[in-house]
Order: C-alpha cells, then sequence, then structure tokens
C-alpha cells in the first residue's frame, strides 16, 4: 500500500508530511520558500526520496500558495482549513475549537456546538507576517522578541487590525523610549485582540481549544496572551508538539480519498507546472543599461557641494529630523554646504543616536566650528529639542519646504515618501497650499519594501536594484500592505521572479502615492515643477517608477534622505538670534537620560505617559494628552466646544417623573444617541421611567463587546455600541431602548434627511450578534421622529408591557422634544459664545466638523483638547452650520447629518479666522463622498481643506503633525494677504 | 416638528455644470450601459433599439477597466461605482466611439445608502477628460430630471416583461448547465430563447408571458441532464456584485468550473423589493405621496404575474424563483423589513429562502465596506445559522485590490464543507433506503 504525503505551501512555508499506512507520523519538515516555491517544493521532495525511495504515495497539497501549484500540476488540492479540520478530528476528537495563525493568514474552526470555519478577510491583516514586521520595526529577531515579552510589565494598547495600524501605534512608543519588553507583549495581545474580533465574531472561543501554525508554536509569548485573553487553563489550551505541520498531515490524512502515483511522477508534474500567464505585467523601467546611466547622470545634477568638517572654521548650523523610522542630521556652512551628515535607522531610541553624532561633530571639529544655531524637526522633535536644547522646534511639513525651495524656487509639487509616511504638498504663490498624508490604510511606503526584502532573504539595496532590470514587472495594485502582500502571494502563485516582483513593488509604492494619497486624476494635476524627496526615492526603481507613472522629469536632490534636516538646518540659519542654546561639548560630555513610563491618573482617558529625566535635571513627557499629564494645571477647555458639548449632552437627566415608577431603562449613549440622547432621555423620564445611561466609551469598553462585532470593518463608533450594550446589560436594567431610525430629523436643508445605514439599523446588527440580548430585554421599534403619529404608535406597541397611554407618550416626547430643543439651543449658544471670545482675543478658529457621535473623546481621541492646547477656538459643525447659507452640491444631498457639513463648511469660507477640519472615521462609506465635496465648498473660495481620519489609533502624533502644518500654512496665507 | 434654519439668505450654489440629456439626443447619441446582468441587458438593449435608440452594453473587462476606475473616483467609494465608471471611460478612450455624440447611462435609487450618488460621481470622473458626454440616469423616483432617461408607461411595461424573461431564463441556464450532458446545450437553448423574446418584442407580444415562458420551460426541458446530485450554491448580497462578472471575478463561471449548481435569484425580487420599500414606509412611518399606491398597484400585478410564472416553472420540474410574498416572510424571521437602505433585508430573506429550497450554501457577495451590508449581509449570518442547521455562508468582499487568491480561497473553503454536507445528507439518504 501506499503512504500518505501531505505538502502544505504557505505564504511563507512549505511543510511536509510523511504518514505510513497505518496514519502514524514517520517524517515531517517545515522550511521558508522565500517566494521560491516550486524550488522548495522539489527540494523537500528529494529529501523524501532520499528517506523512502521511490515507491507510490496518496499525494495532496493545501494551503493558500499550494492552490495554483495543484491546479498546474494536476496533483490533488485540500482546502487547508479542511485539511486542518480532518487532522483534528483523527487527533483531537474531544478539541471545541481551533485556532490557527499562519504566516499571512489566521483561521478559527469551531467544531462542537455548530462546525464552523472561518478565515481572515481581506482587511484583516497578516499574523506571522505581521509579527515578522514589528520585529523588523523593533530591529530584533522574532525569537528575540518572543523572549523580550517574558519580560513585560505592562501592555500598551495598539490598534489590532493590520499592521499598519499597528506600526503607528508603535512607532511614537518606541520613540518615546517605552520598554521593548512591553512592546513586544503588546504585539501578541494585539495578534489575539485582532484574532478574537476579526475572526470570531460573535462566537465565544471557549472550551477545549487546539493552537496550530508556526508561529504559535514557536512564540511563547504569543501562547500565553491567547490563554491569559481567552482565560483558558493547561488542561484546555492544547499546543500540538507537531503544530506546524498540523495543516500537511491533515493533507496527507485527506490524501487517503486520492490515487496513489509513484514519487517520480508526482515530481515530475510539479516540475513541469507551467507559469501561468494569469498576471498582468508592466513595462521594463530601463531598456537598456545605457537608459539606466543617462537617468543617473541626469540626476547627479541636483547634489549638494561639500566641505570638510576637518578643516572648515566658522559658524554651522545644525538641523536633525528625527523621524519616526530614521534619525537624520545635517551641518550646514552659511552658504549652505554641507560639513556632516547622517541617516540612520532608530532601532529604537533615537536621543541615543542623535547624542552620539552630536558628540562626534564636536570631536570632528575640534573647536574650530560653533554651533551658531540648531532646529529640530519630525516625530521626535519635541524630545529631542528639548534634550539638546535646540533653538527651535519647526513642523517637519515646513522643513520640506525651506530644503525643497533651496534646490527649485519654482517648486510647485513636492512629494516625500519616506520609511512610514507618505506627504505631499502643493505650492501656491509661495506658501505650501495643500497638504496630503497618507492615511493609516495607505501606507505603502518604504519600509514595506525593506521587510519584504528581508523576507525574501535580502537587503533592501539589493533587492531593489534587482528590480531595475526586471523584464515583465507585475502589476500589484495600490492599496494598503495587506493588500499588497496578497497581491504579491498570487504573483508567486503565478511564478512570477523576485527581479519582477521587486520591480512590481517599487511602483507599487509610487501608484499608491500618486492615486491613494494624493488621489490626482492625471499626472498634470500634480504640477509642473515636482521635486521628490524621502529615503524611499533614493531607490533608482522607486525614483524611475515615479518618472514613468507622471511621464515628467522631477528633481531629487542627492540629500533626498535628509531633506527634513536640511530645512530645520536651513531654518535656524535664517531665524537664529543672538546666541544658539544648543548643548556644548562640555555639558555634552556628561550628559545622560532616565526612561519611565506610567499610566497617567489625571482623567479618564489613562494615557501611558513617558517620563524622560536629563541629567541636568530638566524632564521631558510625552504620552499626555493634556497638561495634567506632564503635571501641570490643565488649560481651561472654554474654546472647545467639544468638551462642553459631552458634558451638557450627558447632563440631560433630571429624575423620572410622576408618582408611579415604571422601571428602569438603558440607554446607549452611541452612535445617533449622541444627538438623541436628550430626547430619550425626557421621553422616560416623563414616562416615568428610571434613565441609565451606558458607562463612558473607553478602549476596555470597546474590549467587553469586541467578541459580538459582526463585521471587522465596520467604523470604530459602531464597533464601540456593542460595548455599551454590555456594559448596560451589566447594569441590569429592566430593557435596552435604541430605535431604528431610516429617516432623521428633517432640518429642511437637504433633498432627503436619511441616516447612513449603519446608524439607522445597527441594533439588528446588535440583536442578531449579542445572545444576552433578547425580545424582552432590547426594544428597538421602527421610528421616523418626524411623524408624531406613527412614532407614538410604534412607541405604543414597542413598550406595550408597561401600559402607556397613547396620551402619556405624546407628553413624554413633547417632553423629549423641548429637551433636545434646548441641548442644541445651548450648544448654539456656547459656539457664539465661543466665537465671540475668539474674536476678541484674536484668536483663530477651527470648526472640527464630523458627526454628532465624533463629540465622544474615545472616538475622536482628544482631537478638541489637542487643538485648544495649540491656541486655537473649537467650534463643532452642529454650532455652526445653522449660520452658513444653504448650499446646493453636486452630489445627492439626503442625508441630515451631511447636510451639515456641507453648510458648515459654507459659513467658514465666509469668516476669515475661520477654518474647517474634517473628521472621518475609518469605514465611513458616505464620508468618500462628503469629503471631496466639503474640499470643494472650502477651495473654491480659497480656504485650506484638511481631513482627519481616526479610527481606534489612539496615537496623536500624526494628527499633532497635520494640524500644526495647517495652522503654518494658514499663518503663511495670512501674512500674504497682509502684504498685499 | 422642527422649523427650517434658513437665515434669509438664497442658497449658494456650488454645483458644477454638468452636460444634460435633451430629447434630441435621442437622435444624435450613442448611449453606452455598463454591463451586469447579460441576458437581461440583451433583451432590454434590443428592444430598445427598435424603439430608436442607439445603445450598447459595454463589455470590456480588463484591468484597465478597474484603473480607470481608480484613478477617478475616490478610492473609499464602493466597488461597483469604481466599476462602472472605469469601464465607461475605458470604453470613451478605446477610440470605438464619437465622444461628442455618446452619453452613458446608470440606474439611479434614491435610497440612503451611497450608491444613490453614483450620477455624480460618474459626473465629477467624466469631466476633466469627457466633458461634453451627458450622464443619463435610469429612475423610477423622480431624480435628475433634467437628465433623465423618458420613461413612458409602455416602456415600464417592456422593461418589467424584460426582466421576468432574463430572470426564468438566467435562473433556467443555471439549473441545465452543469448537469448538460451535451457540452453547449444549455448555451444553445438560452440563445434560442433570447432570439424568441425578442421576435416576441418584435410584434409587440411582450406581454404574453405566459406562452413565452412556456416556451422556454419547453426548449429547457428538451436538454439531456445528468442526475447526479452537485453542491447548489446560491449567490446573493449588494445588486452589482451579485449579478455583474466584472463586479464578482466572474464568479458563476468559477462555480460552474468547481462542479457546482450556481443559484441566482432574481432581479425581479429587487424591483419588487423597492416597489414593497415605498409601500412599508407608508405604513411604518406614514410616509405617503401620490405614487404610494401606485407602488401598491404596481406590486400588486407584479406579484400576480411572478406566481403564475412560478405555478408553470412548477409543472415543467424546474425550481422556481422565489415568491415574493414568501420573501418578506423569510425576512420577517431575519429582521425588520424597515431596514430598507441598499439590497436591506432582501438579503437575507434570499438567505433564508435558499435555505429552505434546499440551497443552503452561499456566496454573500459585498463591495469593500458596503455600509447595508454590515447589517443586512454580515450582520445576519448568526442568526440564519442558529434557524437553519446546514447553512454554510461565505462573505465576499469584492475591492479593487482584493485578489482572486483570497476570494476563490474562501469560496472553495466553503465548497469544502457544502461537499462535506452533501455526501452526509447521501449517506443519510442510503441509510434511509436501506431501512
Amino acid at each position: 500500500m501506499a503512504k500518505f504525503m501531505g505538502i502544505d505551501v504557505g505564504s511563507t512555508t512549505v511543510k511536509v508530511c510523511v504518514l505510513s499506512e497505518t496514519y502514524e507520523i514517520l517524517y515531517t519538515s517545515y522550511e521558508r520558500h522565500f517566494a521560491r516555491v516550486k524550488e522548495c517544493v522539489l527540494d523537500q521532495l528529494s529529501v523524501v526520496e532520499g528517506k523512502f525511495g521511490g515507491g507510490d504515495f496518496r499525494v495532496c497539497i493545501t494551503g493558500s500558495a499550494g492552490l495554483g501549484l495543484a491546479e498546474r500540476s494536476g496533483v490533488p488540492f485540500v482546502q487547508e482549513v479542511q485539511a486542518a479540520f480532518t487532522a483534528i478530528r483523527k487527533y483531537y476528537p474531544d478539541a471545541d475549537a481551533a485556532v490557527e495563525l499562519g504566516g499571512e493568514d489566521a483561521k478559527i474552526i469551531f467544531i462542537t456546538g455548530g462546525t464552523e470555519q472561518r478565515m481572515n478577510g481581506s482587511c484583516a491583516g497578516g499574523t506571522g507576517a505581521f509579527i515578522d514586521q514589528m520585529a523588523t520595526l523593533l530591529n530584533i529577531s522574532v525569537p528575540e522578541m518572543d523572549e523580550l515579552s517574558l519580560k513585560a510589565e505592562k501592555v500598551y494598547p495598539i490598534a489590532s487590525r493590520c499592521g499598519v495600524f499597528a506600526k503607528s501605534d508603535i512607532q511614537p512608543l518606541l520613540n518615546q523610549g517605552a520598554r521593548k519588553e512591553d512592546i513586544s507583549a503588546s504585539i501578541f495581545r494585539a495578534v489575539v485582540d485582532q484574532t478574537v474580533a476579526g475572526l470570531a465574531q460573535g462566537r465565544r472561543i471557549k472550551g477545549k481549544v487546539l493552537f496550530l501554525g508556526g508561529p504559535l508554536y514557536f512564540l511563547k509569548g504569543l501562547r500565553r496572551a491567547f490563554k491569559e485573553t481567552l482565560g483558558l487553563d493547561d488542561a484546555h489550551a492544547v499546543f500540538p508538539e507537531n503544530a506546524p505541520c498540523f495543516m500537511s498531515i491533515g493533507a496527507a490524512l485527506y490524501a487517503e480519498n486520492v490515487d496513489p502515483m509513484p514519487l517520480a511522477e508526482a515530481v515530475e508534474r510539479i516540475k513541469n507546472a507551467k507559469n501561468s500567464d494569469d498576471i498582468v505585467t508592466g513595462e521594463p523601467l530601463f531598456k537598456d543599461r545605457a537608459e539606466y546611466d543617462a537617468f543617473v547622470a541626469r540626476h547627479k545634477a541636483s547634489d549638494l557641494a561639500f566641505e570638510d568638517i576637518k578643516t572648515y572654521r566658522g559658524d554651522a548650523y545644525l538641523g536633525i529630523d528625527s523621524g519616526s523610522t530614521t534619525t537624520k542630521l545635517v551641518l550646514i556652512t552659511p552658504d549652505c554646504k554641507l560639513l556632516y551628515e547622517h541617516y540612520q535607522s532608530n532601532n529604537g531610541q533615537p536621543l541615543d543616536i542623535v547624542l552620539e553624532r552630536l558628540r562626534e561633530i564636536y570631536a570632528l571639529a575640534q573647536g574650530r566650528i560653533r554651533i551658531a544655531g540648531a532646529a529640530t524637526t519630525g516625530y521626535g522633535e519635541d524630545l529631542i529639542k528639548a534634550a539638546i536644547k535646540a533653538d527651535f522646534g519647526i513642523v517637519e511639513t515646513v522643513a520640506h519646504f525651506k530644503a525643497a525651495l533651496h534646490f527649485d524656487p519654482k517648486v510647485d509639487f513636492i512629494i516625500d515618501i519616506g520609511g512610514q509616511d507618505i506627504k505631499c504638498f502643493k505650492i501656491k504663490n509661495g506658501a505650501i497650499d495643500n497638504i496630503m498624508l497618507n492615511e493609516a490604510c495607505s501606507s505603502g511606503c518604504g519600509s514595506f519594501i525593506q521587510t519584504f526584502a528581508k523576507a525574501m532573504g535580502m537587503e533592501i539595496d539589493e533587492f531593489s536594484k534587482l528590480g531595475l532590470f526586471a523584464k515583465h514587472p507585475v502589476e500589484l495594485g495600490s492599496r494598503c500592505t495587506v493588500f499588497m502582500n496578497s497581491s504579491v502571494k498570487q504573483a508567486q502563485k503565478e511564478g512570477a521572479s523576485v527581479e519582477d516582483i521587486s520591480a512590481g513593488l517599487s511602483s507599487s509604492i509610487v501608484k499608491n502615492a500618486i492615486y491613494k494619497v494624493i488621489r490626482a486624476k492625471t499626472p498634470d494635476e500634480l504640477g509642473s515643477n515636482i521635486l521628490v524627496q524621502g529615503g524611499t526615492f533614493l531607490n533608482d526603481a522607486v525614483l524611475r517608477s515615479f518618472e514613468l507613472e507622471t511621464g515628467k522629469q522631477v528633481v531629487r536632490p542627492g540629500i533626498a534622505g535628509l531633506m527634513g534636516a536640511f530645512g530645520a538646518a536651513l531654518y535656524a540659519k535664517e531665524n537664529v538670534g543672538e546666541a544658539s542654546t544648543v548643548v556644548t561639548e562640555a555639558e555634552l560630555r556628561y550628559f545622560t537620560y532616565t526612561s519611565k513610563s506610567h499610566v497617567c491618573k489625571g482623567c479618564t482617558s489613562h494615557c501611558n505617559v513617558n517620563v524622560i529625566g536629563f541629567s541636568d535635571g530638566r524632564k521631558f513627557i510625552s504620552g499626555n494628552k493634556c497638561e495634567r499629564g506632564a503635571g501641570l494645571k490643565p488649560h481651561s477647555d472654554e474654546l472647545d466646544i467639544y468638551a462642553y458639548k459631552y458634558a451638557r449632552l450627558l447632563d440631560c437627566r433630571t429624575g423620572p417623573q410622576g408618582k408611579k415608577r415604571r422601571g428602569r431603562v438603558g440607554l446607549p449613549v452611541a452612535l445617533g444617541f449622541y444627538e438623541q440622547l436628550p430626547l430619550w432621555a425626557g421621553f422616560f423620564e416623563a414616562c416615568g421611567f428610571e434613565v441609565v445611561f451606558s458607562e463612558k466609551s473607553s478602549r476596555q469598553l470597546y474590549f467587553k463587546g469586541q467578541h459580538t462585532v459582526a463585521s471587522d470593518t465596520v467604523c470604530y463608533p459602531a464597533k464601540l455600541t456593542h460595548g455599551h450594550i454590555e456594559s448596560l446589560l451589566d447594569e441590569n436594567v429592566d430593557f435596552i431602548f435604541y430605535p431604528c431610525e431610516s429617516y432623521n430629523l428633517d432640518e429642511h436643508d437637504s433633498a432627503n434627511h436619511y441616516n447612513c445605514p449603519v446608524v439607522a439599523y445597527y441594533p439588528e446588527l446588535l440583536k442578531a450578534n449579542n445572545e444576552r440580548l433578547t425580545a424582552q430585554n432590547f426594544v428597538m421599534p421602527y421610528i421616523d421622529l418626524n411623524d408624531a403619529k406613527t412614532t407614538v404608535r410604534a412607541l405604543h406597541k414597542a413598550l406595550k408591557k408597561y401600559k402607556l397611554s397613547r396620551r402619556l407618550i405624546g407628553r413624554g416626547l413633547k417632553e423629549g422634544f423641548a429637551r433636545l430643543g434646548k441641548f442644541q439651543e445651548d450648544v448654539h449658544e456656547k459656539g457664539n459664545e465661543i466665537s465671540a471670545k475668539a474674536e476678541k482675543r484674536g484668536i483663530p478658529v477651527v470648526v472640527l466638523a464630523g458627526r454628532p457621535y465624533h463629540v465622544d473623546p474615545e472616538i475622536n481621541h482628544g482631537i478638541g483638547k489637542l487643538l485648544t492646547s495649540l491656541g486655537i477656538a473649537v467650534l463643532s459643525e452642529d454650532s455652526v452650520f445653522f449660520k452658513g447659507r444653504e448650499v446646493l452640491v453636486n452630489v445627492l444631498n439626503q442625508w441630515t447629518y451631511h447636510a451639515r457639513l456641507y453648510r458648515a463648511a459654507e459659513y467658514a469660507t465666509e469668516h476669515d479666522n475661520v477654518d474647517l477640519v474634517q473628521l472621518v472615521s475609518f469605514g465611513c462609506g458616505i464620508d468618500a463622498i462628503t469629503t471631496d465635496e466639503v474640499r470643494s465648498i472650502l477651495e473654491s473660495r480659497g480656504k485650506l481643506y484638511t481631513q482627519i481620519k481616526i479610527d481606534e489609533i489612539n496615537n496623536l502624533g500624526v494628527v499633532k503633525i497635520r494640524l500644526r502644518s495647517m495652522l503654518a500654512a494658514i499663518e503663511e496665507q495670512k501674512r500674504r494677504r497682509e502684504k498685499r | 416638528m422642527k422649523k427650517k434654519k434658513t437665515n434669509g439668505r438664497p442658497p449658494v450654489d456650488f454645483r458644477d455644470d454638468y452636460p444634460r440629456f435633451t430629447p434630441e439626443m435621442k437622435h444624435t447619441h450613442k448611449i453606452l450601459v455598463p454591463d451586469m446582468l447579460p441576458v437581461h441587458f440583451g433583451i432590454i438593449v434590443d428592444f430598445l433599439h427598435k424603439d430608436g435608440w442607439d445603445i450598447e452594453v459595454l463589455h470590456n473587462d480588463s484591468r484597465a477597466v478597474i484603473d480607470e476606475g481608480l484613478k477617478h473616483v475616490h478610492n473609499d467609494t464602493c466597488y461597483p461605482a469604481l466599476c462602472v465608471t472605469g469601464q465607461f471611460i475605458d470604453a470613451l478612450k478605446s477610440g470605438k466611439y464619437d465622444v461628442e455624440h455618446t452619453a452613458v447611462m446608470i440606474t439611479q435609487s434614491g435610497g440612503g445608502c451611497r450608491a444613490s450618488n453614483y450620477i455624480p460621481l460618474i459626473r465629477k470622473a467624466l469631466k476633466s477628460e469627457f466633458p461634453k458626454v451627458p450622464v443619463i440616469s435610469l429612475n423610477f423616483a423622480g431624480l435628475e430630471k433634467d437628465s433623465g432617461f423618458p420613461v413612458g408607461l409602455k416602456t415600464l411595461l417592456k422593461l418589467a416583461f424584460a426582466v421576468f424573461y432574463g430572470d426564468t431564463l438566467m435562473s433556467l441556464f443555471n439549473q441545465c448547465k452543469p448537469y448538460e450532458l451535451e457540452e453547449g446545450a444549455s448555451a444553445k437553448a438560452r440563445q434560442e430563447c433570447v432570439e424568441m423574446v425578442n421576435a416576441a418584442y418584435d410584434r409587440g407580444k411582450y406581454l404574453s408571458y405566459m406562452p413565452i415562458v412556456r416556451k422556454m420551460l419547453e426548449r429547457f426541458s428538451k436538454i439531456e441532464r445528468s442526475r447526479e446530485e452537485k453542491v447548489k450554491v446560491g449567490i446573493v448580497g449588494e445588486i452589482y456584485v451579485k449579478y455583474s462578472p466584472l463586479g464578482n471575478s466572474h464568479l458563476e463561471e468559477f462555480l460552474l468550473s468547481e462542479g457546482c449548481e450556481p443559484v441566482v435569484p432574481a432581479l425581479m425580487d429587487f424591483v419588487m423589493y423597492c416597489a414593497v420599500n415605498n409601500v412599508n414606509d407608508a405604513k411604518l412611518y406614514n410616509k405617503k405621496s401620490i405614487a404610494t399606491p401606485l407602488f401598491a398597484v404596481v406590486y400588486r400585478y407584479l406579484l400576480h404575474v411572478q406566481r403564475r410564472i412560478i405555478r408553470l416553472t412548477e409543472k415543467y420540474g424546474f425550481e422556481p424563483l422565489h415568491d415574493f410574498e414568501h420573501l418578506r416572510r423569510c425576512a420577517d424571521k431575519v429582521l425588520n423589513q424597515g431596514v430598507k437602505m441598499g439590497e436591506g433585508w432582501l438579503i437575507p430573506a434570499e438567505m433564508a429562502a435558499l435555505a429552505e429550497t434546499g440551497t443552503d450554501n452561499i456566496v454573500c457577495a459585498q463591495p469593500f465596506g458596503c455600509l447595508p451590508n454590515h447589517i443586512a449581509g454580515k450582520g445576519t449570518i448568526r442568526t440564519l445559522k442558529q434557524m437553519y442547521e446546514h447553512e454554510n455562508i461565505v462573505a465576499v468582499d469584492y475591492d479593487p485590490s482584493a485578489t482572486k487568491v483570497n476570494q476563490e480561497n474562501r469560496i472553495k473553503l466553503m465548497l469544502a464543507t457544502a461537499r462535506e454536507n452533501l455526501k452526509e445528507k447521501q449517506r443519510r439518504a442510503e441509510g434511509a433506503d436501506k431501512k
């Protein structure tokens, strides 16, 4: 009889298993394939041949990258979850569920209580690959990361949806000097959260749980995180010995159903499997060597002149760009010659790098050079500025613009692609006119190539050079890294070469920038004098792809990677006064620092505050959202309508009226309730109910309801609702009231007055996915508040149990509307008050325009506070829109909340000191339409448009840069206006 | 209950100007229509041609279509908008059409979903490169009055019956194709039936639906089919990706190639769903308009026709389309019919109805991040699984960059379970036979 063989070709590894005729495991192997799928499989088959001789085998292939191979070789295929299922039933018949993490897939199999198999969706991000990526970011190996995680003292909240999100949470932690131990543990926790939230979707993982796949086998920290989160003891968390090869064993078992064939035949079939031509390929980057040489020569022209630091005598200016992944330093002479440059990956603490380099500079200068001015910029601007006592800290966008002007005074478009972010500025009339930063989801930036090169077992330089002369670059699409990962997977499946993939990645990054971040319709829209910069453009393949895609020749300075630092140095040179405050050589000699972190207990935000103590006794505090965390008295929020609104909203109860107590009703403070809370509180209190609000939003609250989230791509405000429901259930209210409202209140300034589908029908989803909700404890009538008759009827029916008379309901509604009206009136009044104060004090005003639910500090992450701390008065869309004129827009204006946005924008255009920032929740489909419209209203009247996309991400670093850039641009505009 | 908050000043107009579709253009312009339902659209285009319209259904579906879409539409907008826009622009760029005398047409529902905004989105996309191409709205809600497609009662009837015929053909074809013994027999039958329907329209006999449907049934009955039991897979979801091969990466073909029988619910369901929503709104919120009684009449008439077709289909031993009243009752078991944005309650209704007619394997196709589908699609799966023991649903997101590998892999997972369930069922049936 023939032996059984299972081959599992995953996204990063190949696993082979041989079983005897009696299902005994004879052999297993686990190898990384570095995208050379076919070769790797063949290598392993020859090992098998060596061990067991030729003979007949029943062979079955499984795995995400195995599908294509199986199809083209004619070797039978079994879907990988099915394979796992087969093996589980054989070896662990008493298991209740299994969790499998692979290179890029995550799967859950529920066995008992209704068999169900789930795989991650397209937005769920990688897992194994995600961990690799994070290890790269921390500059340690995965096993090291595992070791470190076991020594963790605390866990930071890290966005768990996809790698890109997590990165933007981790990077600032690193920059703030958080311990790697803690970060490592936090990363594992994020993976667990991701699996629980993204896959379990309303089903609890309980009972005896199997953990399968490579990462779960090799990483103790990850195992621990799973056990802790799921609350499993050793008896219920099973980690099989052969976990990494489990699928291949399953495939081998499954092979029982297929016909045997001689091993040689299987090898032959796989060897001869054709590469399909399904993949789309593009033109080569360069026709030939000569074209490449000409290209290189052209770009050499924009290099800076050098001056020898070892002989130069005189003044010099220091610029430091402490970026998210790299630290850049330059030292220039007054005539802008380059004395010293440095570019280095952060590897954790950027401050160490800066100190070390500064010492080196002083050593090289040997007292000949006086640092006459220093400026810092970038993510770490504040920290570095404080540490070395630099003269200035400037927004990075301003720094980049300064530097660009030096190379091309006519520049009208700057694009900077760095390791973590893409920044684009349009320049009009010599000022930054428009800033575009990549949103959290489109960061297919430089570090992606780096991670990918590593996955291929190569250095980044080597990897990207391969692409230069690729014959058929692969078309990989232009979206987030996760999508690109699966595009690459597909290309590999189809047999694309490493060269073609490398070239394809370069062009993807460029397309991502042009079509996703800038959203240019045609390359001409960018401008006629384009300057490209950022470390990623030092990569010739990316530069070439950019020129090919835009059809334009662009300027790339030789110091493309150092432009931020160069701009900072220029800024210091132009603006420094008497003497520079920067640390002297002597001060530097004994300079040390310590880093500590704690949770601030100043308010409910519970910020993770990081305290860096310098040896001269000064302190630098970061991570805090307000002054409290820094040990200062909080600044007043009298100019922040968001703070007012939130407090005012929750303050709408007066206690049950009438003699008869009818019960306790719970109102979730979520989605539509952020506006209608006073209405329903008023209604129920007038009807004699005690009204209970759900607890205030927080990340903890989100986690509480996470297991009932049905759709992982819905917006964060909707996801939070699940937690609010749980909190009310825990309060033991008699019932939760949450109406479905297709129609919002008609404010008569739009063609229709819909709610968005999520706001309108979320109760249906809650009811369907939370097993604790029943028809008795969850009352969700369909209501159109614009029609009194049907509303009364619907409420009467829904609250039948409480025997409310129609008259009482009518009275209740009247009370409710009165409270809602009062609330809105108060908000309007507060708006007027803030406007008046701002005008009196000459403070600029920002209309932070979103939806009612953006008032929740857990949703807006304290952006209102941030703005007031930057010296700006904050209004909301609902406090001003009625002052703006009605507008007619291109799109169908049919949602109540969105109509307000348009009018608020119109209002902003009519006031010099008012600007508008639009808050958009990630995943909001309707805002894909409103944002363009709001932008065109603002821009048609010469206002800047700024959009801030928010999600669960808690870090305001990027937001702050964005807002500061906007303020700088507004300042600049104002200055120009005044000049004229 | 609230007063209008104006401040006495006239509204500000931020609209861009756009080319209108004027009645004279009927004679000067070619109208392009996106590819969505090949059979249905074929019948419709044929009779519109004869009514004097120069109209063409687009079939371009290369990667360039998606790329054009990505370039011209906000990337966070739903995938159908991207596909449709991309298809228009790719076609207009192909040089095959005189862009001075070409218009594009798309349907518009006017619901609370962002799909109602496709028209402005397409206008915006065309503006820079094809400023003279008008965008025509085909709607029954009185939107875009200055650029709508004129639909008289006669055209309306013709359209309605084209949908009935298209649905019947689509369903019969799917029921025969996987089992045909002679390769291509089903396609041939479909082709002949399409010609027969076109001829009926020629003679003005399009209202004689009973004889027409009977002829179809007779024609398809003649196809020799194997009796082998195959896995049946229902396709539900957002209207465009559910039907359009461009939108769903040729899902029907893929299922056929996997040896399954695709079960695609009727387009008429969506039409009736729209009509019923108007009636429901009147009932729920007293939102009556002059059109409401009309909608009720139209609905009753369509239901009458549908039921007669169903009875006829049953006589010939084919699985009929769903009775719409039955669908509504199915919906009630899962969620309220008040969920009316996008495809709303129709999605769970179809999933339940499919399960009740033996198709419990389902692909729920939706554009990535589709808002109504969060609730009516993914949100209802748990409830449905509790209701039907073998319900086996996979929700697939379609997106410009979601790869076929990923989608197919997920569908294959669903199919693996489906095959297992089928085997189990057969085993049980055998066991019962032995007893």
